[in-house]
């Protein structure tokens, strides 16, 4: 018999906690999730994560209780496990139900390459033209047009990443759908012309309308208060 | 058997961490060395995004990025495994070899620097990541972050070690102060002295020659990533 405990230690608008409680609730995990302020953050967090000091971190404990009439022996482990990429394979690991990665090596391979690729390239060209304003904001939407030409690619004629049921990589992309639009209003600009991108545009669509999606997101006006005030912030940050 | 290429240089830790993987494990491959003044069309074919070694063709099928084909490897070929089977110490060995990887930015920044004070921070850089390692990882005695064995974060760390004492002799600055971080130390002459990393372990005198010719032939200001030193 075992007594399982999962803890989501997160911050309401993070697109890294948001692929965790995504791949929890597509496997139908239960979790406590703890809100975590980044700006003040919890001794409890730092101790988890000492190295980074970040959310998302799922803290998984599991209670073995020994049968009847056996030798008492109860293990329990509890497990800090930080990095939401390493979180989502290690959900994906532990509980089966509804698999996220796909089972063929090349296709594994190729799912996190894109995963990390798309991370680096277009969270930070994105960032960048949200946040700021002139030639830094084109070269910027440049870069980011770049790689979502490539993303385009690999959309082309699938409903999600992952075929015909969201997969690995539609959980680490999933912020592209819900956070890039906020970003486009933030910063003013346009990264994803539905026309120009209409694989993307229809992912988008899918992902954000599918049952265990559509409820999970954190409300408009308030991501865009949040990421109105960090463009200010960093504005005054190049100012000075 | 399905062919297999590495497409690499002799000269990138990012190739060795492939090519030690494959020679862990006792696999032939072709090596493929690439010129970085004219790299194969078949290479920008594969790695049309970054448009870099190392890569990884097996049966006729690209993979790119060396920890994801180091754990590529692993899945396709699991005698003398690097990854450990128990998920949670796979994720925290995931989590080392991320962290390994972010290190690479302070490296850069050595490379990067301007002049002293620049040099002096980006060193300081590098032994906070040390530090972070010697305290979190070295808690019991073990030869290998693998324990016994090497592993992932091994091959991770080994590689960007190498590359930082090849770094030292080039450029003249002492940047593994190895009395500061002792369990570090110990654990990088095992990991050196292991006989099959030590057969593939690119020639140092060759290698700091390789650098000074690459470092000093190009204006410092250019240099942002290892990348653009063709590594």
């Amino acid at each position: 018999m075992e007594n399982e405990d999962v803890k989501l230690f997160n911050f309401w608008v993070s697109p890294f906690g948001k692929r965790v409680e995504w791949a929890l609730k597509l496997k139908d995990v239960k979790y406590d999730y703890v809100e975590e302020d980044i700006f003040n953050k919890s001794n409890l967090l730092l101790q988890l994560n000492p190295v980074h000091k970040k959310v998302p971190v799922l803290v998984y404990s599991c209670v073995q209780l020994p049968p009847p009439f056996a030798v008492p022996n109860i293990v329990h482990a509890h497990k800090p496990i930080a990095e939401s990429l390493i979180i989502v394979e290690y959900i994906d690991e532990t509980w089966k139900h509804y698999p996220l990665l796909p089972r063929h090596p090349h296709h594994k391979a190729h799912a996190r390459f894109w995963a990390t690729t798309v991370e680096q390239k277009l969270g930070k060209a994105g960032w960048v033209a949200m946040s700021r304003s002139g030639e830094e904001q084109e070269k910027a939407l440049k870069e980011a047009n770049d790689i979502i030409e490539k993303i385009e690619e690999e959309i082309k004629g699938k409903k999600y990443f992952g075929g015909e049921n969201i997969g690995y990589l539609d959980v680490a992309l999933g912020w592209i759908a819900y956070l890039v639009p906020v970003w486009e209003e933030v910063g003013s600009m346009k990264m994803i012309e539905p026309l120009k991108f209409p694989g993307i545009t229809s992912w988008m669509t899918n992902f954000l309308s599918h049952p265990v999606i559509k409820d999970t997101l954190p409300p408009r006006d308030k991501m865009l208060l949040y990421y109105h005030n960090r463009r200010n912030n960093s504005q005054n940050l190049h100012k000075v | 058997m399905a062919e297999i290429k590495l497409h690499g240089f002799w000269y990138s830790p990012f190739t060795w961490r492939v090519k030690w993987t494959l020679e862990l494990k006792g696999i032939s491959y072709e090596n493929i060395e690439e010129d970085r003044f004219n790299m194969s069309t078949q290479l920008f074919q594969y790695n049309p995004v970054y448009k870099r070694t190392p890569v990884l063709i097996h049966d006729r099928k690209p993979i790119c990025e060396s920890m994801i084909i180091v754990e590529y490897i692993d899945q396709i070929w699991p005698h003398n495994p690097l990854i450990p089977t128990d998920s949670y110490e796979k994720s925290q060995a995931q989590f080392w070899v991320k962290y390994a990887d972010d290190m690479i930015f302070a490296v850069e920044s050595i490379v990067r620097s301007n002049n002293g004070e620049e040099k002096e921070k980006a060193i300081e850089k590098i032994w906070e990541y040390l530090r972070v390692v010697e305290v979190q990882c070295f808690n019991d005695e073990k030869n290998f972050f693998g324990g016994d064995t090497i592993n992932i974060v091994d091959i991770a760390f080994g590689s960007i070690v190498k590359f930082l004492e090849v770094l030292e002799d080039a450029l003249g600055v002492k940047v593994l102060e190895y009395e500061k971080f002792p369990h570090f130390h110990s654990w990088y002459n095992n990991f050196k002295n292991t006989p099959i990393i030590k057969e593939n372990l690119p020639d140092q005198s060759k290698m700091v020659a390789f650098l000074k010719f690459t470092l000093f032939v190009m204006p410092f200001t250019s240099v942002t990533t290892l990348s653009c030193i063709g590594i």
